[in-house]
């Protein structure tokens, strides 16, 4: 599939925004945040930041983005639709949450609760985002049954890493403490995910050439004449091939910067809580570069069917 | 709206393609591109026509696919047109998040609003046949619509209420009918050459059906060999045409 920008951008910004959504609104119910107007602000800044930008490139690669308001109308089918839908429920929670920590200075009780609720909510944005493709079977690669959860655990994790660094840098230590370990937990489920993940859609799909074309009861079946000589909107779209060539290398990349490194910063805050901090930081940036190519991967390792028809 | 019809239509409109007669000519997939430039889903916009990368929508693919046999090395060649197969359980349907996409419970078409297309594309991605083209130009997407402006319309005769693939196809390899009639002519035909449905293991119920090849003839048999009969083996016996001279000689020779 062809990794449009838009939306890579769209699936790890929003994952991340909610993933802090979610672990904002479990600090508080623990009662582990003190609603702090400079805290508030900027975790919540961030957090919607990265929400609205991701929703917004999403509607970038609309044929018609003014009419993109009609997609909130077939939630009874499509998981588009919902996710949409769940996108704009999901600010009233969450919306109020802020507007109450950071204006009204309140976290606690029925606040926090407000904040659980939209966590939890945040959460089946995402998973309905990653129905968008665990549902379309004729992608073998994303039907699979570990997309959602890669989406899900990806979104705690990096939301874990943001939450623990903004943590950290306020000094909050007793947030931070808290955080650790279901920090190290997500990354590291997220990186076992990943793997079993790989493990999977390298084990090959169902159909092929034969069942394609239904030829193959007569041999094995090849193209000899393509019906365009140039690429069609179809090869455009759904026969991208460059990435397999360097999946390997890219895999690694998304392995060292996605996970192994964050863990050992996450892990190095534990043993020494002063100068880990500043180490952690380094996390965000490294899980941004792999978690971008994570997605880009995605989709570009991802084989449509229709490709059968065209020997790619 | 997006769901599949509540009642699921009793009429299946749709093509048989058969495989042993399709010669590839690419006709099907010019006609349809004739017509629907200016029908219900028109323009049938082209990119860049005469430029060193030409690309455009097409309704109509035409493959050319080659069997070979493992074993003995035996290969065939088959001419491949696909279009869109108005699948009972759409799934380019179903995942369209505005209600563009939909199914008719009259006749089962499955056809695009292009009004309130939003042009995600998603419905390209849940085909797996490649049904769906999108326009870049006007940002929607378009698809096969049977023709459905053709096969209702009063204005013409009756025979050309088919649709435009099928009645310009030289060699008579596409017909049309309701395939959920057990009793109609194309799904008898369906069942006396073993029609198939494609890759039926993506759940989609198409309801276009395609003929095999038939078994490869053995060839001549005066010559016993294993080769195609040559024409000419044929005897002609008729003089029609000839002029008068030719058909003089033929009497007194054929005395």
């Amino acid at each position: 599939m062809h990794p449009a920008k838009s939306v890579i951008f769209f699936t790890t910004t929003t994952g991340a925004g909610y993933g802090l959504l979610f672990w904002l609104g479990i600090l508080a119910y623990r009662g582990l945040l003190a609603a702090d107007f400079i805290f508030g602000l900027v975790a919540f800044g961030i957090a919607f930041s990265l929400v609205v930008a991701g929703l917004l490139s999403s509607t970038m690669h609309l044929g018609h983005p003014e009419r993109a308001w009609r997609a909130l109308s077939q939630w009874r089918s499509s998981w588009l639709s919902r996710e949409g839908v769940l996108a704009i429920i999901t600010f009233i929670p969450t919306g109020l949450f802020a507007l109450s920590w950071v204006v009204l200075g309140q976290n606690t009780g029925a606040v926090a609760l407000l904040g659980l609720v939209g966590g939890l909510m945040s959460l089946l944005t995402v998973f309905s985002t990653s129905m968008i493709y665990a549902s379309l079977k004729a992608i073998p690669a994303w039907s699979c049954r570990w997309t959602p959860w890669v989406y899900l655990v990806l979104s705690l994790m990096s939301g874990a890493l943001l939450a623990s660094v903004l943590s950290a840098m306020d000094g909050i230590w007793a947030a931070v403490d808290w955080l650790i370990l279901p920090t190290l937990f997500f990354v590291g489920s997220a990186l076992v995910l990943k793997l079993s993940y790989w493990s999977a859609i390298d084990r090959g799909q169902e159909s092929n050439a034969q069942t394609a074309t239904g030829l193959g009861e007569f041999g094995e079946v090849k193209l000899i004449e393509s019906p365009h000589d140039q690429p069609n909107f179809l090869l455009k779209e759904m026969g991208f091939v460059i990435a397999r060539k360097h999946s390997k290398k890219l895999r690694r990349i998304v392995v060292l910067f996605g996970f192994l490194l964050p863990f050992v910063l996450v892990a190095g805050v534990w043993f020494s809580a002063d100068s880990g901090r500043y180490l952690l930081l380094i996390s965000i940036p490294s899980a941004a570069i792999g978690l971008m190519v994570e997605r880009w991967l995605f989709f570009a390792e991802a084989k449509h069917v229709v490709t059968l028809y065209y020997d790619k | 709206m997006t769901c599949l019809p509540q009642n699921p239509p009793t009429k299946k409109l749709g093509l048989v393609i058969d495989l042993d007669i399709c010669v590839g000519c690419h006709a099907c997939a010019v006609n349809c591109k004739e017509w629907n430039s200016s029908g219900k889903m028109a323009p049938l916009t082209d990119m860049d026509p005469y430029g060193a990368k030409p690309d455009g929508v097409w309704f109509n693919r035409v493959h050319t696919f080659e069997a070979v046999e493992p074993k003995t090395g035996v290969s065939r060649t088959v001419h491949f047109p696909k279009s869109c197969l108005h699948c009972d359980d759409a799934p380019c349907v179903t995942v369209c998040p505005t209600g563009a996409s939909y199914k008719r419970e009259e006749d089962g078409i499955v056809l695009v609003n292009t009004d309130t297309c939003i042009g995600c594309k998603l419905c390209s991605w849940a085909c797996p046949y490649g049904a769906r083209e999108y326009d870049e130009d006007e940002g929607v997407m378009k698809k096969c619509t049977l023709c459905v402006d053709k096969i209702y319309n009063k204005n013409l005769p009756e025979e050309s209420r088919v649709p435009a693939c099928v009645s310009t196809c030289p060699t008579g390899a596409r017909s049309f009918g309701d395939l959920g009639d057990p009793t109609s002519e194309v799904s008898k035909l369906v069942a006396a050459r073993g029609g198939y449905a494609l890759m039926p293991e993506q759940g989609t119920n198409p309801v276009n059906r395609y003929l095999p090849p038939r078994p490869k003839q053995i060839g001549s048999k005066q010559l016993g060999k294993d080769v195609a009969p040559r024409m000419l083996e044929h005897q002609d016996d008729s003089t029609d045409g000839a002029g008068l001279l030719a058909r003089w000689v033929d009497k007194i020779l054929t005395a």
